[in-house]
């Protein structure tokens, strides 16, 4: 077809991020500047113009996924706060990385949730946690914290109970050794002093009063007329923190008619354990562990998105050493068996909340454990396992697994790995995985209560940045193994899984359909890991500095996790020689994401549905609280 | 306690009866009984869960020591893990929690956080561990504890139970006379407020309009909490220079008294009203009695 004769939309939206960034530049030339500081890249948008320039970015170029919006303080680098987003196609490809600034007095950016509703949790946390308002928003207000909470916590100039300084190692412990307890000098384990004229008589909660607000409750229920006449009240129904099936410390509030839901609202940050608080303290290994207990399910996957995005970071320097191939197929091995952990247990727990109480999760467990036991014996821990580093890895594999803990029903005592590799990917995973769809995949009672419910429909899960088999299942073919690729993906031969129907048996199809597709990457493994037997995991052949020093810049490095696209944005802002700690740590957690739309998808629905769709979308409170 | 046990006992069983009668204290009986049916509340915080749900899945399996089935409702339930991070925002709802499980019951902290804070210690939204404001009767260390490690630390609380005495009234709470009180619930200012230090913080308030506000404190713009007026914060960054706040240590001793002595006090008062109210009420019956 002619080239030319195709309508201006339709070119722009094919162009490279480059053009894209050129053409914008050169279309508003006012509004919208290069960011030129060192090792950043995109552009810097006048945050009065930010949602029409979005609106072009969405529509015009075509940059339709909102994958991550955050905010960082660049507090004595210019003392202003930078709200930065990034944009993707959904066809695939590199990011548009736009940003927009304001003073950090008056903390002031326009809301974006008219263009991507995926932004509407983000914006909110962004508020919480940095304090910048956003006008044009329907709902802002504290996600994380509690409304009433003093202060802006991830603020630089904000300091936590037990502060001691900005950056680890703490002087006073390392390398003198010695011991020394913050809150022995802060004993009540809290930084607010009181005022005099304190009226504890009077004192109360407000932070339950800001939820239901929200949902347009207040002092008065609201009387419904139903269809004969008759008067109805609206019920408000509490679901968690403590509810056995919330997956975690998740709340949701529910307005229900009847048995019919008609809003939703979820309530987390019950979890919020400042993740990037501590992480923008430590050092860029110490948070590795850390990352492990985002998505405590599958602690590879989110190691793995961190080392990249420090990995891009450390590219950008002269002493840099890409990951062996060895290395990276190790890498792909971990992440895909952690996949195949990650989604039993999703699957399993979801039937849980659909009924079919606890049996299935006896069985998927028992493979887990196996896989678990691999992990210990290689990284020395079932579930936190910290394995991988910058440019590199904890360890090889073992020659043959031995058990830690050497107990009675330890199922490797000592066992060869390749063996025991084989074994598991060739016939033990394989039929369990057989067994789960003989026994549901065409089971009539799953079918009967999880066909047609909690229905997204593809453009929504699109603007709501939904991500990972929620995304998949409805109907957009999009896996950032293949969309974006990063290791050695592009030379495995795998199929991205998609459904089309958008309810919670089309995630349960994707997530099947993905256990099979992860155990015929694991099997061009063992080959690749044969062939490269005794090759160093580092590329000059020994461990990688204990305390690397990252160049100035900015980095997003993203994954496909089990839960969905799980992205870190690093920023380093040290001077010539390059930063020890983050500047700034973000993560952009999927299961926090994904229950953006958490609300839409149940409206309409039963009570006794809302736990399944819940359960559907798979969340982990560790990352969504973080 | 094994069959063997109970079958040797100090007093004379005659030889026809043998292993047929058992002789043993009350509370054995009781201890034996109830530390075989402890059942946990279903109930997860961080990944530490997960850990406790592989303990009590199919391959460890904690059914096997007594901890038969996990309740959801803390009214069914008789011991409380708590399994992972306990953050400001949710010990709130774990002490209600606590409030409404019934007596006797026992918490077991699982895990660095639930210990101590652990790895997220320095978080602004971290409790350093449930002890600040729950009793604790086990810690399990391990980040996470393996499901051996938690396995342990039920027996561990097992056999702490059987140490436990009806006839030492004081022993336990649920073996004294007076009714338990409830913990009392922190609310959320514009930090966590725990109740019991409202004292200590009235004392510090006192002292914060009398004297300047301690070195390191500084204004914080636009507070807008339940709690008006003024809010200053301790940032203690110049106070590292100091060694110790004495100010703040000086809340929790005050001279005199500590207070848990008045704690005490208060427990021992209700005690002896609860007494006094069981006599009375044998006099009374003992009347009616001698009437009849
Ligand atoms: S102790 Fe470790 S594993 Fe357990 S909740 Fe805390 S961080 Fe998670």
């Amino acid at each position: 077809m002619d080239q030319a004769a195709l309508a201006p939309e339709r070119q722009l939206d094919a162009i490279s991020v480059e053009d894209a960034i050129t053409h914008l530049n050169s279309e508003y030339a006012d509004e919208v500047q290069l960011d030129e500081r060192e090792g950043y890249g995109g552009i810097i948008v006048d945050s009065k113009r930010l949602v029409d320039i979005a609106r072009v970015i969405r529509d015009d170029l075509g940059f339709d996924y909102l994958s991550s919006a955050t905010a960082v303080d660049y507090l004595g680098e210019g003392d202003h706060l930078e709200m930065v987003y990034h944009a993707y196609r959904t066809t695939g490809g590199g990011a548009l990385v736009f940003k927009a600034r304001t003073d950090r007095d008056n903390a002031v950016i326009p809301s974006l949730v008219s263009i991507w509703r995926g932004s509407d949790f983000q914006e909110r946390e962004a508020w919480d946690l940095m304090g910048i308002r956003f006008p044009g928003h329907p709902n802002l207000k504290r996600i994380l914290m509690w409304e009433g909470f003093q202060g802006h916590p991830l603020r630089k100039d904000w300091r936590e109970a037990y502060y001691e300084e900005e950056q680890k190692p703490f002087d006073s412990r390392w390398p003198g050794g010695h011991v020394h307890r913050a809150e022995e000098k802060n004993v009540f384990g809290k930084n607010v002093t009181y005022p005099p004229d304190i009226d504890l008589g009077r004192l109360m909660d407000t932070s339950e009063a800001a939820v239901y607000q929200s949902l347009g409750l207040g002092v008065d229920v609201e009387r419904i007329m139903d269809k004969d006449g008759f008067e109805t009240d609206e019920l408000v129904v509490n679901m968690g923190p403590h509810h056995p099936s919330t997956h975690g410390v998740f709340r949701m509030v529910l307005t229900v008619d009847g048995e019919t839901v008609t809003s939703l609202e979820p309530v987390m940050g019950y979890l919020h354990r400042n993740h990037e608080k501590i992480g923008e303290r430590n050092t860029y290994l110490h948070n590795i562990p850390f990352t492990d207990r985002l998505d405590y399910i599958s602690s590879m996957g989110n190691n793995h998105g961190y080392v990249l995005a420090v990995e891009q970071l450390m590219s950008l320097g002269r002493k840099y050493n890409p990951p062996t191939y060895r290395c990276e197929a190790l890498r792909v091995m971990m992440v895909e068996l952690s996949r195949i952990v990650n989604h039993l247990w999703a699957i399993g727990f979801w039937l849980n909340d659909i009924g079919a109480f606890f049996t299935p999760v006896l069985y998927f467990v028992q493979e887990r454990e196996r896989i678990l036991d691999f992990f210990e014996a290689v990284a020395g821990s079932r579930m936190m396992c910290n394995y991988m580093r910058f440019g590199g890895l904890f360890g090889d594999l073992p020659e043959r697994l031995k058990s830690v803990s050497n107990l009675a029903n330890d199922r490797v005592r000592d066992y060869n790995t390749m063996q025991f590799l084989t074994e598991m990917i060739n016939e033990r995973i394989p039929r369990t995985i057989d067994d789960l769809e003989r026994l549901l995949t065409q089971n009539e009672i799953l079918i009967e209560r999880s066909v047609g419910v909690g229905v997204l429909t593809r453009e929504d899960a699109i603007n709501y940045s939904a991500a990972g088999p929620l995304l998949r299942g409805s109907g957009v073919d999009y896996d950032i193994r293949r969309a974006d690729p990063y290791s050695i993906y592009p030379e495995l031969d795998f199929d991205v899984a998609v459904e089309n129907e958008g309810d919670m048996y089309a995630r349960y199809r994707v997530r099947v359909s993905e256990l099979r597709e992860s155990v015929r990457i694991l099997k061009q493994i063992l080959p690749r890991l044969e062939a490269t037997a005794g090759e160093s995991i580092w590329a000059d052949g020994k461990p990688g500095a204990y305390a690397p020093r990252v160049p100035h810049g900015e980095a997003y490095g993203r994954v496909e996790n089990g839960k969905g696209e799980l992205g870190y944005y690093v920023v380093s802002a040290g001077g010539r020689g390059g930063s020890s700690n983050p500047w700034r740590y973000h993560v952009r957690a999927p299961s926090f994401i994904n229950l953006t739309p958490m609300g839409i998808m149940s409206r309409g629905y039963k009570v006794a549905d809302i736990v399944g769709i819940l359960g559907s979308i798979d969340i982990v409170l560790g990352e969504t609280d973080r | 306690m094994n069959l063997q046990e109970l079958n040797q006992s100090e007093f004379p069983v005659p030889a026809e009866l043998e292993n047929n009668i058992a002789i043993t204290s009350l509370s054995q009986l009781y201890n034996w009984g109830r530390r075989n049916s402890m059942w946990p509340m279903l109930f997860g915080l961080a990944c530490c869960a997960i850990e406790m749900i592989a303990t009590a899945a199919s391959r460890f399996d904690f059914s096997r020591f007594g901890f038969e089935v996990m309740r959801a409702t803390p009214r069914q339930a008789d011991l409380m893990i708590v399994s992972g991070t306990v953050t400001k925002k949710m010990v709130v709802p774990i002490v209600r929690l606590y409030n409404q499980m019934p007596e006797p019951k026992y918490v077991l902290a699982m895990g660095a956080c639930a210990s101590g804070g652990g790895p997220f210690k320095e978080g602004y939204n971290v409790v350093s561990g449930m002890d600040k404001y729950l009793p604790v009767d086990v810690y399990v260390p391990g980040c996470p504890p393996t499901p051996q490690a938690l396995l342990y630390g039920m027996i561990a609380l097992q056999r702490k139970i059987d140490g436990q005495s009806i006839a030492n009234g004081d022993d336990v709470p649920w073996y004294g006379v007076s009714t338990a009180e409830p913990t009392p619930v922190p609310v959320l200012g514009p930090d966590i407020i725990d109740p019991r230090q409202m004292d200590m913080i009235r004392r510090q308030a006192e002292a914060a309009a009398v004297d300047a506000p301690s070195i390191g404190s500084r204004e914080l713009p636009a507070a807008t909490p339940l709690v008006a007026a003024k809010v200053t914060v301790d940032t203690t960054a110049e106070a590292d220079a100091a060694p110790i706040n004495e100010n703040a240590l000086s809340f929790v001793l005050p001279t005199g008294a500590a207070p848990w002595a008045e704690a005490e006090e208060i427990r021992e008062k209700r005690r002896l009203r609860a007494l006094a109210r069981k006599a009375l009420r044998a006099t009374r019956r003992a009347a009616v009695a001698e009437e009849e």
